[in-house]
């Protein structure tokens, strides 16, 4: 009897660690390129996931801000605008929850992108960061040209168009996206959604580990 | 007999009692407004101005002054109604994002959600009647 609850208990235990070491590790996330390179005289499969390329992007500051600003650190990344009514008061307002909780640990940063590259020049960026309550450089807000905003938006799988007949003006998701040191996807999230977030700010715990 | 007819009186006094005390200072009509108003609330105003009436930083102003809410009564449907362009004043900070108008919503829509917002957020107990919205819009400054 007692012999039989220590192996139910040993194999609960098992079942229990195997659960948690599949959690410590986020996933890759994007359509991986499987390429073939020979080693050692032998055709091997490497499965290479996608990245975020170089960028160049105007900040709130009116500085030039790159994809080395985010070298050595883990980002959240999204695609706003300053006079959007519909999904992006509630995503900056989480996503503003976020930031406070890391407000100055320079492991982690934040990058919005408008994609009204119309109006919202970098004065128009720096007012609504300010009223926002960001007042450092670790959440930059950025602008640039439709082609290079857009292109980036592709990259980051977050959907974004110019659409007259949306309020606004733009048409966008509210994802929320999780990026590592090598700028590889780790997790998106809807920033309209209290339950992703909550994913997310667990996830950057998982993710900081890493690079521990 | 005579005593069982007393005892069910009696019972039935103080349970309508107990009832309009439950009702206090807001009224049915009032209550009624404020649920109408909760679910327009959450479509056309919860984005900005936030679940509890918290506003956003200083980009959206919080609707949780009674003060202003009592000074400005007759403003409020024409803002719902047209947006603001200019700035404003709330709890001593000032707010300068324009807001958007609203024609979606009709007048007795508005004064559902004028009901739910002052007497949730901003301690008012009486009802933005249709009437009142009536009323306040015709004076709207253009």
């Amino acid at each position: 009897m007692l012999k039989n609850k220590l192996t139910t208990l040993f194999i609960l235990g098992l079942l229990l660690s195997a659960c948690q070491s599949g959690q410590e590790r986020l996933p890759f996330i994007g359509e991986p390129d499987i390429v073939e390179k020979v080693v050692d005289g032998k055709t091997i499969a490497d499965t290479i996931y996608p990245t975020i390329p170089p960028f160049q992007f105007l900040n709130q500051d009116s500085t030039l801000v790159t994809d080395r600003f985010f070298d050595n650190k883990i980002y959240v990344t999204n695609f706003f605008f300053t006079h959007c009514p519909s999904i992006c008061p509630t995503m900056q307002r989480n996503l503003l929850e976020v930031y406070k909780k890391y407000k100055n640990d320079d492991r982690i940063a934040f990058l919005s992108h408008s994609i009204d590259f119309k109006y919202d020049q970098p004065s128009v960026l720096k007012k609504y960061a300010t009223n926002l309550g960001v007042d450092n450089d670790q959440w930059q807000f950025v602008t640039g040209s439709k082609a290079d905003i857009y292109g980036m938006s592709d990259r980051y799988l977050v959907f974004t168009s110019e659409d007259a007949n949306v309020p606004g003006g733009y048409d966008h998701a509210s994802f929320l996206v999780l990026i590592d040191h090598d700028k590889h996807i780790r997790g998106t999230y809807d920033g309209t959604n209290k339950e992703h977030i909550q994913q997310l700010l667990g996830d950057i715990e998982i993710l900081l580990q890493e690079y521990k | 007999m005579k005593h069982f007819a007393l005892f069910v009186i009696l019972v039935l006094v103080t349970f309508l009692a107990y009832l309009s005390s439950c009702q206090s200072n807001v009224s049915i009509q009032t209550a009624q407004y404020a649920v109408n108003g909760q679910k327009i609330y959450k479509t056309h105003c919860e984005n900005c101005h936030g679940g509890k009436g918290e506003g956003l930083g200083t980009l959206y102003p919080p609707l949780t002054d009674q003060k202003f809410f009592a000074e400005n009564r007759k403003k409020l449907a024409c803002i719902v109604r047209h947006g603001l362009q200019e700035e404003i004043e709330v709890s001593g900070q000032k707010y300068d994002q324009p807001m958007p108008a609203n024609t979606v919503l009709t007048d007795l829509d508005i004064a559902y959600v004028l009901t739910y917002i002052t007497t949730t957020f901003g301690g008012i107990d009486s009802t933005y009647t249709h009437e009142e919205v009536k009323s306040a819009l015709a004076e709207c400054r253009p």
